[in-house]
Protein backbone atom coordinates (compact mmCIF):
# COMPACT_ATOMS: atom_id res chain seq x y z
CA UNK A 1 0.00 0.00 0.00
CA UNK A 2 2.55 2.72 -1.41
CA UNK A 3 -0.35 5.69 -0.43
CA UNK A 4 -3.69 5.89 1.26
CA UNK A 5 -6.21 8.60 2.06
CA UNK A 6 -7.79 9.53 5.26
CA UNK A 7 -9.90 12.11 6.88
CA UNK A 8 -7.67 14.06 10.23
CA UNK A 9 -7.77 16.55 12.65
CA UNK A 10 -4.26 17.85 13.04
CA UNK A 11 -2.95 18.02 16.48
CA UNK A 12 0.54 18.77 17.26
CA UNK A 13 3.28 19.63 14.75
CA UNK A 14 7.32 19.60 15.30
CA UNK A 15 9.35 21.59 13.21
CA UNK A 16 11.80 19.20 11.04
CA UNK A 17 15.10 20.41 9.23
CA UNK A 18 15.47 23.25 7.68
CA UNK A 19 11.66 23.44 6.33
CA UNK A 20 10.22 20.58 7.04
CA UNK A 21 7.68 19.42 9.77
CA UNK A 22 6.37 15.91 11.46
CA UNK A 23 2.62 16.58 11.91
CA UNK A 24 0.79 14.10 14.14
CA UNK A 25 -3.06 13.64 12.77
CA UNK A 26 -6.08 11.76 14.32
CA UNK A 27 -7.17 10.25 11.62
CA UNK A 28 -11.12 8.67 11.08
CA UNK A 29 -9.76 5.33 10.05
CA UNK A 30 -6.09 4.80 10.97
CA UNK A 31 -6.34 6.41 14.31
CA UNK A 32 -2.80 8.46 15.62
CA UNK A 33 -0.50 9.10 12.78
CA UNK A 34 2.75 10.63 12.37
CA UNK A 35 3.47 12.45 8.79
CA UNK A 36 6.64 14.42 7.63
CA UNK A 37 5.09 16.98 5.97
CA UNK A 38 8.14 18.69 3.42
CA UNK A 39 8.45 22.34 2.87
CA UNK A 40 5.65 23.22 5.50
CA UNK A 41 7.56 25.98 6.81
CA UNK A 42 8.51 27.74 3.39
CA UNK A 43 6.10 30.95 3.12
CA UNK A 44 5.75 29.57 -0.89
CA UNK A 45 4.46 26.04 0.51
CA UNK A 46 1.36 24.67 -0.99
CA UNK A 47 -0.41 23.48 1.51
CA UNK A 48 1.58 24.92 5.12
CA UNK A 49 -1.10 26.51 5.89
CA UNK A 50 -3.64 23.52 5.97
CA UNK A 51 -1.73 21.57 8.11
CA UNK A 52 -1.77 23.86 11.48
CA UNK A 53 -3.31 22.37 14.45
CA UNK A 54 -6.73 22.20 14.75
CA UNK A 55 -7.48 21.71 10.72
CA UNK A 56 -10.00 19.40 9.67
CA UNK A 57 -8.66 17.80 6.32
CA UNK A 58 -8.78 15.35 3.49
CA UNK A 59 -5.67 13.91 3.54
CA UNK A 60 -3.07 11.35 1.40
CA UNK A 61 -0.07 9.92 3.15
CA UNK A 62 2.66 8.36 1.21
CA UNK A 63 4.04 5.00 2.95
CA UNK A 64 7.37 5.28 4.49
CA UNK A 65 10.06 3.28 6.35
CA UNK A 66 9.64 5.11 9.62
CA UNK A 67 7.33 7.60 9.26
CA UNK A 68 4.52 8.36 6.23
CA UNK A 69 5.06 11.57 4.22
CA UNK A 70 2.13 14.00 3.33
CA UNK A 71 1.47 13.89 -0.69
CA UNK A 72 -1.75 16.08 -1.02
CA UNK A 73 -4.04 17.77 1.69
CA UNK A 74 -7.91 19.21 1.20
CA UNK A 75 -8.65 21.58 3.78
CA UNK A 76 -12.27 20.53 4.90
CA UNK A 77 -12.73 23.05 8.09
CA UNK A 78 -10.31 25.20 9.36
CA UNK A 79 -11.00 25.84 12.90
CA UNK A 80 -7.65 27.73 13.48
CA UNK A 81 -8.08 30.89 12.62
CA UNK A 82 -11.35 31.61 14.51
CA UNK A 83 -9.82 29.83 17.54
CA UNK A 84 -6.53 31.87 17.65
CA UNK A 85 -8.42 34.95 17.59
CA UNK A 86 -10.37 34.28 21.11
CA UNK A 87 -7.64 33.32 23.53
CA UNK A 88 -10.20 31.43 25.87
CA UNK A 89 -11.39 29.59 22.83
CA UNK A 90 -8.07 28.34 21.89
CA UNK A 91 -6.24 27.44 24.81
CA UNK A 92 -9.62 25.17 25.46
CA UNK A 93 -8.83 23.89 22.29
CA UNK A 94 -5.10 23.10 22.71
CA UNK A 95 -6.22 20.92 25.95
CA UNK A 96 -8.99 19.03 23.08
CA UNK A 97 -6.10 18.41 21.06
CA UNK A 98 -3.76 17.25 23.83
CA UNK A 99 -6.19 15.19 24.87
CA UNK A 100 -6.72 13.56 21.67
CA UNK A 101 -3.15 12.91 21.59
CA UNK A 102 -2.58 11.13 25.08
CA UNK A 103 -5.86 9.20 24.63
CA UNK A 104 -4.60 7.43 21.62
CA UNK A 105 -1.82 6.55 22.96
CA UNK A 106 -0.71 3.60 20.67
CA UNK A 107 -0.30 5.00 16.63
CA UNK A 108 -2.29 3.54 13.81
CA UNK A 109 -4.38 1.75 16.39
CA UNK A 110 -8.27 2.94 14.84
CA UNK A 111 -9.95 5.46 17.35
CA UNK A 112 -12.72 6.48 15.51
CA UNK A 113 -14.87 7.34 18.17
CA UNK A 114 -11.81 9.50 19.57
CA UNK A 115 -12.13 11.08 16.44
CA UNK A 116 -15.81 11.82 15.74
CA UNK A 117 -15.58 13.61 19.19
CA UNK A 118 -12.40 15.86 18.72
CA UNK A 119 -14.66 16.88 14.91
CA UNK A 120 -17.80 17.73 17.34
CA UNK A 121 -15.78 19.64 20.50
CA UNK A 122 -13.94 21.22 17.93
CA UNK A 123 -16.98 22.74 16.09
CA UNK A 124 -18.76 23.36 19.49
CA UNK A 125 -15.65 25.36 20.42
CA UNK A 126 -15.92 27.54 17.18
CA UNK A 127 -19.65 27.71 17.50
CA UNK A 128 -19.36 29.49 20.33
CA UNK A 129 -22.82 28.58 21.90
CA UNK A 130 -21.26 27.55 25.39
CA UNK A 131 -18.81 28.68 27.56
CA UNK A 132 -14.94 27.50 26.06
CA UNK A 133 -14.50 25.63 29.52
CA UNK A 134 -17.53 24.04 29.41
CA UNK A 135 -17.24 22.80 25.91
CA UNK A 136 -13.83 21.61 27.02
CA UNK A 137 -15.03 19.87 30.30
CA UNK A 138 -17.71 17.95 28.19
CA UNK A 139 -14.88 17.14 25.62
CA UNK A 140 -12.63 15.76 28.47
CA UNK A 141 -15.63 13.98 30.03
CA UNK A 142 -16.91 11.84 26.97
CA UNK A 143 -13.08 11.64 26.15
CA UNK A 144 -12.86 9.52 29.56
CA UNK A 145 -16.09 7.88 28.59
CA UNK A 146 -14.70 6.48 25.09
CA UNK A 147 -12.01 5.49 26.68
CA UNK A 148 -14.16 3.12 29.15
CA UNK A 149 -12.79 5.48 32.21
CA UNK A 150 -16.66 7.13 32.46
CA UNK A 151 -16.98 8.55 36.36
CA UNK A 152 -20.20 8.15 37.81
CA UNK A 153 -22.06 11.42 38.88
CA UNK A 154 -25.24 9.78 40.28
CA UNK A 155 -25.78 6.34 41.74
CA UNK A 156 -22.46 5.07 43.38
CA UNK A 157 -19.53 4.51 41.15
CA UNK A 158 -19.07 0.62 43.64
CA UNK A 159 -22.65 -0.29 44.83
CA UNK A 160 -24.64 1.07 42.27
CA UNK A 161 -27.01 2.67 44.78
CA UNK A 162 -29.51 6.00 43.20
CA UNK A 163 -28.51 9.21 44.41
CA UNK A 164 -27.44 12.10 44.81
CA UNK A 165 -24.85 11.33 46.99
CA UNK A 166 -22.51 13.41 48.77
CA UNK A 167 -18.93 12.00 48.28
CA UNK A 168 -16.67 11.69 45.15
CA UNK A 169 -13.70 9.98 45.22
CA UNK A 170 -11.72 10.50 42.02
CA UNK A 171 -9.66 6.72 42.93
CA UNK A 172 -12.88 5.12 43.60
CA UNK A 173 -14.66 6.24 39.88
CA UNK A 174 -17.00 8.82 40.89
CA UNK A 175 -19.76 9.70 43.49
CA UNK A 176 -19.56 7.11 46.18
CA UNK A 177 -22.74 6.28 49.11
CA UNK A 178 -22.30 6.67 52.50
CA UNK A 179 -21.26 2.87 52.79
CA UNK A 180 -19.21 2.92 50.15
CA UNK A 181 -17.37 6.38 50.76
CA UNK A 182 -13.45 6.16 50.70
CA UNK A 183 -10.69 8.30 52.40
CA UNK A 184 -9.88 11.75 51.40
CA UNK A 185 -13.31 11.32 49.62
CA UNK A 186 -14.09 15.25 48.36
CA UNK A 187 -17.88 16.71 49.37
CA UNK A 188 -18.81 18.81 46.26
CA UNK A 189 -21.83 21.06 46.08
CA UNK A 190 -24.45 18.33 44.70
CA UNK A 191 -24.81 20.90 41.93
CA UNK A 192 -21.59 20.90 40.73
CA UNK A 193 -21.96 16.54 40.41
CA UNK A 194 -25.86 17.68 38.63
CA UNK A 195 -23.54 20.25 36.38
CA UNK A 196 -20.84 17.21 35.43
CA UNK A 197 -23.67 14.90 34.76
CA UNK A 198 -25.66 17.38 32.44
CA UNK A 199 -21.68 17.92 30.76
CA UNK A 200 -21.81 14.05 30.62
CA UNK A 201 -24.78 13.25 29.07
CA UNK A 202 -24.99 16.80 26.66
CA UNK A 203 -27.55 18.01 28.81
CA UNK A 204 -26.55 21.65 27.45
CA UNK A 205 -29.54 23.88 28.95
CA UNK A 206 -29.06 22.36 32.62
CA UNK A 207 -24.78 23.08 31.81
CA UNK A 208 -25.37 26.62 30.42
CA UNK A 209 -27.62 27.60 33.58
CA UNK A 210 -25.28 26.49 36.12
CA UNK A 211 -23.45 29.29 37.95
CA UNK A 212 -19.98 30.43 38.04
CA UNK A 213 -18.23 28.65 41.16
CA UNK A 214 -19.93 25.20 40.48
CA UNK A 215 -18.06 25.27 36.95
CA UNK A 216 -14.89 25.96 38.96
CA UNK A 217 -15.67 23.45 41.51
CA UNK A 218 -16.39 21.02 38.25
CA UNK A 219 -13.20 21.79 36.15
CA UNK A 220 -10.73 20.71 39.70
CA UNK A 221 -12.69 17.32 39.31
CA UNK A 222 -12.48 16.62 35.38
CA UNK A 223 -8.68 17.80 35.56
CA UNK A 224 -7.96 15.40 38.58
CA UNK A 225 -10.16 12.95 37.08
CA UNK A 226 -8.49 13.14 33.78
CA UNK A 227 -4.83 12.82 35.21
CA UNK A 228 -5.40 10.30 37.93
CA UNK A 229 -6.27 8.10 34.29
CA UNK A 230 -3.73 9.39 31.88
CA UNK A 231 -1.17 9.08 34.97
CA UNK A 232 0.22 12.60 34.33
CA UNK A 233 -1.03 15.87 34.07
CA UNK A 234 -1.76 17.71 30.52
CA UNK A 235 0.73 20.73 29.98
CA UNK A 236 -1.87 22.69 28.36
CA UNK A 237 -4.84 22.23 31.24
CA UNK A 238 -2.99 24.79 33.52
CA UNK A 239 -2.87 27.31 30.87
CA UNK A 240 -6.34 27.31 29.70
CA UNK A 241 -8.23 30.80 30.70
CA UNK A 242 -11.45 29.94 32.42
CA UNK A 243 -13.44 33.37 32.37
CA UNK B 1 30.15 2.49 17.74
CA UNK B 2 33.68 4.28 17.49
CA UNK B 3 36.36 4.55 20.25
CA UNK B 4 36.65 6.90 22.76
CA UNK B 5 36.86 10.53 21.95
CA UNK B 6 35.39 10.31 18.40
CA UNK B 7 31.91 8.56 19.31
CA UNK B 8 31.94 11.18 22.45
CA UNK B 9 32.16 14.24 19.71
CA UNK B 10 29.89 12.25 17.48
CA UNK B 11 27.17 11.86 20.32
CA UNK B 12 28.07 15.96 21.53
CA UNK B 13 26.86 17.08 17.59
CA UNK B 14 24.03 14.57 17.89
CA UNK B 15 22.23 16.77 20.50
CA UNK B 16 22.63 19.56 18.14
CA UNK B 17 19.27 20.94 17.04
CA UNK B 18 18.90 19.39 13.54
CA UNK B 19 21.59 16.88 13.11
CA UNK B 20 20.83 13.48 13.57
CA UNK B 21 23.43 10.81 13.88
CA UNK B 22 24.42 10.36 10.37
CA UNK B 23 24.37 14.03 10.06
CA UNK B 24 26.76 14.24 13.15
CA UNK B 25 29.00 11.30 12.24
CA UNK B 26 29.58 13.16 8.54
CA UNK B 27 30.72 16.51 11.00
CA UNK B 28 32.94 14.63 13.11
CA UNK B 29 34.75 13.07 10.33
CA UNK B 30 35.13 16.43 8.75
CA UNK B 31 36.44 17.98 11.44
CA UNK B 32 39.37 15.02 12.07
CA UNK B 33 40.00 15.68 8.30
CA UNK B 34 40.31 19.13 8.73
CA UNK B 35 43.83 21.40 9.58
CA UNK B 36 43.84 21.95 13.41
CA UNK B 37 44.11 25.75 12.66
CA UNK B 38 40.66 25.86 11.10
CA UNK B 39 39.80 23.35 13.77
CA UNK B 40 40.87 25.44 16.57
CA UNK B 41 39.67 28.78 15.07
CA UNK B 42 35.84 26.94 15.20
CA UNK B 43 36.73 26.00 19.20
CA UNK B 44 37.82 29.08 19.66
CA UNK B 45 35.09 31.18 18.37
CA UNK B 46 32.64 28.20 20.08
CA UNK B 47 33.92 29.18 23.56
CA UNK B 48 34.35 32.94 22.28
CA UNK B 49 30.68 33.40 21.18
CA UNK B 50 29.50 31.75 24.59
CA UNK B 51 31.56 33.97 26.87
CA UNK B 52 30.93 37.36 25.30
CA UNK B 53 27.07 36.99 23.64
CA UNK B 54 24.70 38.04 26.09
CA UNK B 55 21.07 39.22 25.71
CA UNK B 56 20.08 43.21 25.45
CA UNK B 57 18.44 43.86 28.41
CA UNK B 58 16.52 46.52 26.79
CA UNK B 59 15.31 44.09 23.75
CA UNK B 60 15.85 40.54 24.68
CA UNK B 61 17.94 40.50 21.11
CA UNK B 62 21.60 39.13 21.00
CA UNK B 63 24.40 41.58 22.10
CA UNK B 64 27.76 41.52 22.71
CA UNK B 65 27.11 44.67 25.17
CA UNK B 66 24.88 45.34 27.50
CA UNK B 67 22.41 46.51 24.73
CA UNK B 68 22.28 45.26 21.29
CA UNK B 69 23.66 47.44 18.08
CA UNK B 70 19.66 48.55 17.82
CA UNK B 71 19.03 49.79 21.10
CA UNK B 72 22.64 51.77 21.22
CA UNK B 73 21.63 53.46 17.47
CA UNK B 74 20.50 57.21 18.35
CA UNK B 75 18.63 57.14 14.70
CA UNK B 76 16.14 54.87 15.64
CA UNK B 77 12.91 55.87 15.68
CA UNK B 78 11.82 55.65 19.64
CA UNK B 79 8.12 55.79 19.37
CA UNK B 80 7.61 52.04 17.44
CA UNK B 81 8.20 48.66 18.10
CA UNK B 82 8.20 45.85 16.25
CA UNK B 83 7.72 42.64 18.65
CA UNK B 84 8.94 39.35 17.35
CA UNK B 85 9.67 35.50 18.56
CA UNK B 86 13.16 35.35 17.81
CA UNK B 87 16.55 37.62 17.83
CA UNK B 88 16.72 35.85 14.13
CA UNK B 89 13.43 37.64 13.10
CA UNK B 90 14.99 40.55 13.69
CA UNK B 91 17.93 39.68 10.85
CA UNK B 92 14.69 39.13 8.64
CA UNK B 93 12.88 41.92 9.44
CA UNK B 94 16.37 44.21 9.03
CA UNK B 95 16.79 42.85 5.40
CA UNK B 96 14.04 44.53 4.70
CA UNK B 97 15.32 48.52 5.85
CA UNK B 98 11.42 48.97 6.04
CA UNK B 99 11.20 49.04 10.03
CA UNK B 100 13.26 52.09 11.46
CA UNK B 101 12.19 51.63 15.15
CA UNK B 102 13.29 49.25 17.95
CA UNK B 103 12.48 45.65 18.51
CA UNK B 104 11.35 43.60 21.54
CA UNK B 105 11.81 39.76 21.66
CA UNK B 106 9.32 37.66 23.11
CA UNK B 107 11.74 34.33 23.52
CA UNK B 108 9.06 32.27 21.64
CA UNK B 109 5.16 32.28 21.61
CA UNK B 110 2.39 31.27 23.44
CA UNK B 111 2.08 27.35 22.89
CA UNK B 112 -0.01 25.24 25.35
CA UNK B 113 0.61 22.19 24.50
CA UNK B 114 3.86 22.61 24.70
CA UNK B 115 3.50 24.31 28.22
CA UNK B 116 4.72 27.56 27.48
CA UNK B 117 2.23 29.79 28.61
CA UNK B 118 2.27 34.00 28.43
CA UNK B 119 4.94 33.93 32.02
CA UNK B 120 7.27 32.33 29.83
CA UNK B 121 7.53 34.94 27.98
CA UNK B 122 9.30 38.91 27.83
CA UNK B 123 5.79 40.24 27.97
CA UNK B 124 6.17 42.12 31.87
CA UNK B 125 9.50 43.61 30.05
CA UNK B 126 7.31 44.78 27.39
CA UNK B 127 4.63 46.51 29.28
CA UNK B 128 7.88 48.61 31.30
CA UNK B 129 8.89 49.34 28.25
CA UNK B 130 5.54 51.02 27.21
CA UNK B 131 4.92 52.62 30.58
CA UNK B 132 6.46 55.81 30.11
CA UNK B 133 4.74 56.77 27.55
CA UNK B 134 7.40 57.34 24.28
CA UNK B 135 6.01 54.60 22.47
CA UNK B 136 2.88 55.09 20.01
CA UNK B 137 2.75 52.16 18.02
CA UNK B 138 3.20 48.30 18.69
CA UNK B 139 3.76 46.11 15.43
CA UNK B 140 3.22 42.45 16.54
CA UNK B 141 5.36 40.21 14.26
CA UNK B 142 5.28 37.04 15.34
CA UNK B 143 5.06 33.94 13.25
CA UNK B 144 2.22 33.52 10.64
CA UNK B 145 1.17 30.32 12.35
CA UNK B 146 -1.78 29.77 14.66
CA UNK B 147 0.72 30.08 18.17
CA UNK B 148 1.76 33.60 16.62
CA UNK B 149 -1.87 34.38 15.86
CA UNK B 150 -2.59 33.21 19.20
CA UNK B 151 0.01 35.24 21.09
CA UNK B 152 -0.90 38.30 19.02
CA UNK B 153 -4.56 38.26 20.24
CA UNK B 154 -3.33 37.62 23.99
CA UNK B 155 -0.87 41.09 23.29
CA UNK B 156 -3.09 43.11 22.11
CA UNK B 157 -5.77 42.24 25.11
CA UNK B 158 -2.97 44.20 27.14
CA UNK B 159 -1.70 46.68 24.58
CA UNK B 160 -5.24 48.20 23.55
CA UNK B 161 -5.76 49.57 26.88
CA UNK B 162 -2.98 52.00 27.13
CA UNK B 163 -3.62 54.16 24.54
CA UNK B 164 -1.15 52.90 22.04
CA UNK B 165 -1.52 51.76 18.56
CA UNK B 166 -1.69 47.83 17.73
CA UNK B 167 -0.94 46.81 14.33
CA UNK B 168 -0.02 43.11 13.18
CA UNK B 169 2.12 42.71 10.00
CA UNK B 170 -0.20 41.60 6.95
CA UNK B 171 -0.81 38.43 5.48
CA UNK B 172 -1.11 37.55 2.20
CA UNK B 173 0.08 36.17 -1.47
CA UNK B 174 3.68 35.36 -1.43
CA UNK B 175 5.39 38.12 -3.99
CA UNK B 176 6.17 35.46 -7.37
CA UNK B 177 3.93 32.91 -6.19
CA UNK B 178 1.03 31.63 -8.59
CA UNK B 179 -2.79 32.65 -7.14
CA UNK B 180 -4.10 29.19 -8.44
CA UNK B 181 -1.52 27.52 -6.22
CA UNK B 182 -2.40 29.37 -2.94
CA UNK B 183 -4.09 27.63 -0.41
CA UNK B 184 -7.48 29.06 0.63
CA UNK B 185 -6.11 29.74 4.55
CA UNK B 186 -3.65 32.22 3.20
CA UNK B 187 -5.74 33.16 -0.36
CA UNK B 188 -8.69 33.86 2.42
CA UNK B 189 -6.45 36.11 4.19
CA UNK B 190 -5.28 38.59 1.01
CA UNK B 191 -8.91 38.70 0.78
CA UNK B 192 -9.47 40.03 4.63
CA UNK B 193 -6.12 42.29 4.01
CA UNK B 194 -6.85 43.65 0.55
CA UNK B 195 -6.25 47.15 -0.25
CA UNK B 196 -8.04 49.85 -1.84
CA UNK B 197 -5.43 51.23 -5.11
CA UNK B 198 -7.55 53.87 -6.58
CA UNK B 199 -6.70 56.21 -3.77
CA UNK B 200 -3.03 56.10 -3.64
CA UNK B 201 -0.84 59.23 -3.97
CA UNK B 202 0.37 59.57 -7.12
Amino acid sequence: MPVYRDEAIVLRVHKLGEADRIVTFLTRGNGRVRAVAKGVRRTTSRFGARLEPFSHVDIQFHVGRNLDTVTQVEALESHGPSLSSDYPRWTSGSAMLETAERMTPVEREPAQQQFLLLVGGLRALVAGEHAPSLVLDAYLLRSLAVAGWSPSFDACAKCGELGPHRAFSITGGGALCAECRLPGSASPGAETLTLLGALLSGDWAAADASDERNRREGSGLVAAFLTWHLERGLRSLPLVERS
Amino acid sequence: MYEGVVQDLIDELGRLPGIGPKGAQRIAFYILQTDLADVRRLAELLLEVKEKVHFCVECGNVAQEERCRVCLDPRRDLTAICVVEEPKDIVAIERTREFKGRYHVLGGAISPIEGVGPDDLRIRELMTRLADGTVTEVIIATDPNLEGEATATYLTRFLAPLGVAVTRLASGLPVGGDLEYADEVTLGRAFEGRRRVDRQAP
